[in-house]
């Protein structure tokens, strides 16, 4: 499968974890993102994600490709949902196999943060009042500096 | 009893929009790495300047004392963090190279009205209130703070003012603080100071010019139209501009704001600066073009790029996958 891919429908880990193994490999480290109830103080019934899929796919594959050469993993994927998500549903899933542990720790470290920062998806919150909201750094970037910016807002 | 005060200007930034170095860039007649530098020793013990690993041996960086990035790539936080780490007694008067219309003025009274049992003393944004990060005094108590806050996965200083007891001033001017970004706002300033423009053979030597340059922005920033004002009246020349067809396509917030995913423009716009100023026209978009990236046929661009009939753009709002 693709190192990077969207999907419509709910995760299949198992299957995704099936395509990581490898005779060479000494183990498997793996991150699911799950759909939170709460962020910045507000309630969260629902979430809805929504991407650029033509550079989604291109820079969430550079991602992929440059965490497998910069830890020397054996391979690596992340598949993202797009969507209408419920609470406590499975949002993202970055899986990596290698020869040892450490690799693969950081490996996923490393492709969660960076499709967090770089790959064009965005959620919208919707709140127990009725209220909804794109997760984004309108206030504290307007008129702001230039900085690539880059912001943690959980989920 | 209060720090000693240091100056860090901040020269680690990539410019990617201005597409040259923004600490060479002469609004006073030299680099404006020097201009600030100089401000900041008039009334700290000592100055340094923030760089990356990479921009050590530079031709304008070289000759100032530095403080080297502990984790470039984090932007202005990390410069922040590594000089609160290098001299933790020391408070650090912050302030970043691209502030053309910064003057001694406005450091005074920022260093007059410091609070030291504050985590930082700053301004207040002329523009939302908000604190500017990049013109502010950073107590030593910050230090555990900003790290603790970077290992968080943050990086945003502002936000982190937001969130702390930082002590926030009004602006004495409303636009001392005004940054720039792009060649556009580069030539506003430059006009508002009534400096000339600079030209390719432009000399960035100090020339013995300092003198009379240090005197000019107070009253050139006080008698002047606003930077975006003369960048607007800039491009009514060139009236018989070719124009081309263009697609644009929303996501998120501005597929909401412009009420559609995506439409055909016909422009005149040569650039995704040019463009976007001409949606914001026509739709309600509150997203500032600092806050954007943007997209020419499904890849990253810059803001400077010419365009080309027939071009798909995107203008892509703040990510939040994951």
């Amino acid at each position: 499968m693709k190192p990077f891919s969207f999907s419509t429908t709910a995760l299949q880990v198992d299957a995704y974890r099936q395509d990581l193994a490898d005779p060479a490999a000494g183990g498997y480290a793996s991150f699911e993102g799950w759909v939170r109830n709460h962020n910045e103080g507000h309630e969260v019934t629902r979430l809805e994600y929504e991407a650029f899929e033509a550079l989604a796919y291109k820079e969430g594959e550079r991602i992929v490709t440059e965490a497998i050469a910069r830890f020397g993993v054996i391979n690596a994927i992340c598949v993202h949902r797009i969507g209408s998500l419920g609470i406590g549903e499975l949002a993202v899933w970055v899986g990596v196999s290698s020869r040892h542990r450490a690799e693969a720790f950081a490996a996923c470290r490393y492709i969660i943060d960076e499709v967090k920062h770089r790959v064009p998806i965005w959620k919208k919150e919707h709140y127990v009042s009725g209220d909804s909201g794109w997760v984004n750094c309108e206030r504290c970037a307007a008129h702001g500096y230039e900085h690539d910016h880059v912001h943690e807002h959980g989920h | 009893m209060s720090a000693a005060l240091f100056g860090l200007v901040l020269a680690g930034g990539a410019s990617t929009r201005m597409q040259r170095d923004k600490a060479v860039l002469a609004y006073h007649g030299r680099p404006q790495l020097d201009w600030a530098y100089e401000l900041l020793s008039e009334v700290c013990a000592a100055t340094f300047i923030s760089v990356r690993p990479d921009q050590r041996n530079e031709a304008t960086r070289a000759q100032f004392p530095q403080i080297v990035d502990r984790q470039p790539g984090a932007g202005p936080i990390a410069g922040i963090s590594a000089a609160l780490q290098e001299h933790p007694k020391a408070a650090w008067l912050i302030v970043a190279c691209d502030l053309p219309f910064l003057t001694r003025e406005i450091l005074q009274h920022l260093v007059a009205h410091r609070d030291p049992q504050r985590v930082a003393t700053a301004y207040r944004s002329a523009h939302d209130s908000l604190p500017e990060p990049l013109c502010a005094i950073w107590e030593p108590v910050a230090r555990e703070a900003v790290l603790a806050y970077m290992q968080s996965g943050k990086q945003c200083p502002r936000k982190f003012l937001i969130n702390s007891n930082a002590l926030l001033l009004d602006l004495p001017d409303a636009r001392a603080l005004d940054n720039v970004n792009t060649v556009d706002e580069f030539s506003a300033a430059s006009a508002a100071l009534q400096n000339p423009l600079p030209r390719a053979s432009h000399d960035l030597s100090h020339k013995g010019n300092g003198e009379e340059a240090s005197s000019a922005p107070a009253k050139a920033a006080a008698l002047s139209p606003s930077p975006a004002h003369l960048a607007g009246e800039g491009r009514g020349e060139g009236a018989a501009k070719r124009t081309i067809a263009l697609r644009i396509q929303y996501y998120a917030l501005l597929r909401e704001q412009a009420g559609r995913s995506e439409e055909t423009v016909d422009t005149s716009a040569g650039t995704p600066t040019e463009l976007y100023r001409e949606l914001q026209a026509r739709h309600p978009f509150k997203l500032g073009p600092e806050q954007l990236k943007v997209a020419i046929n499904a890849e990253f661009s810059d803001w400077n790029t010419a365009l080309r009939s027939g071009d798909t753009i995107v203008f892509i709002p703040p990510v939040a996958g994951g």
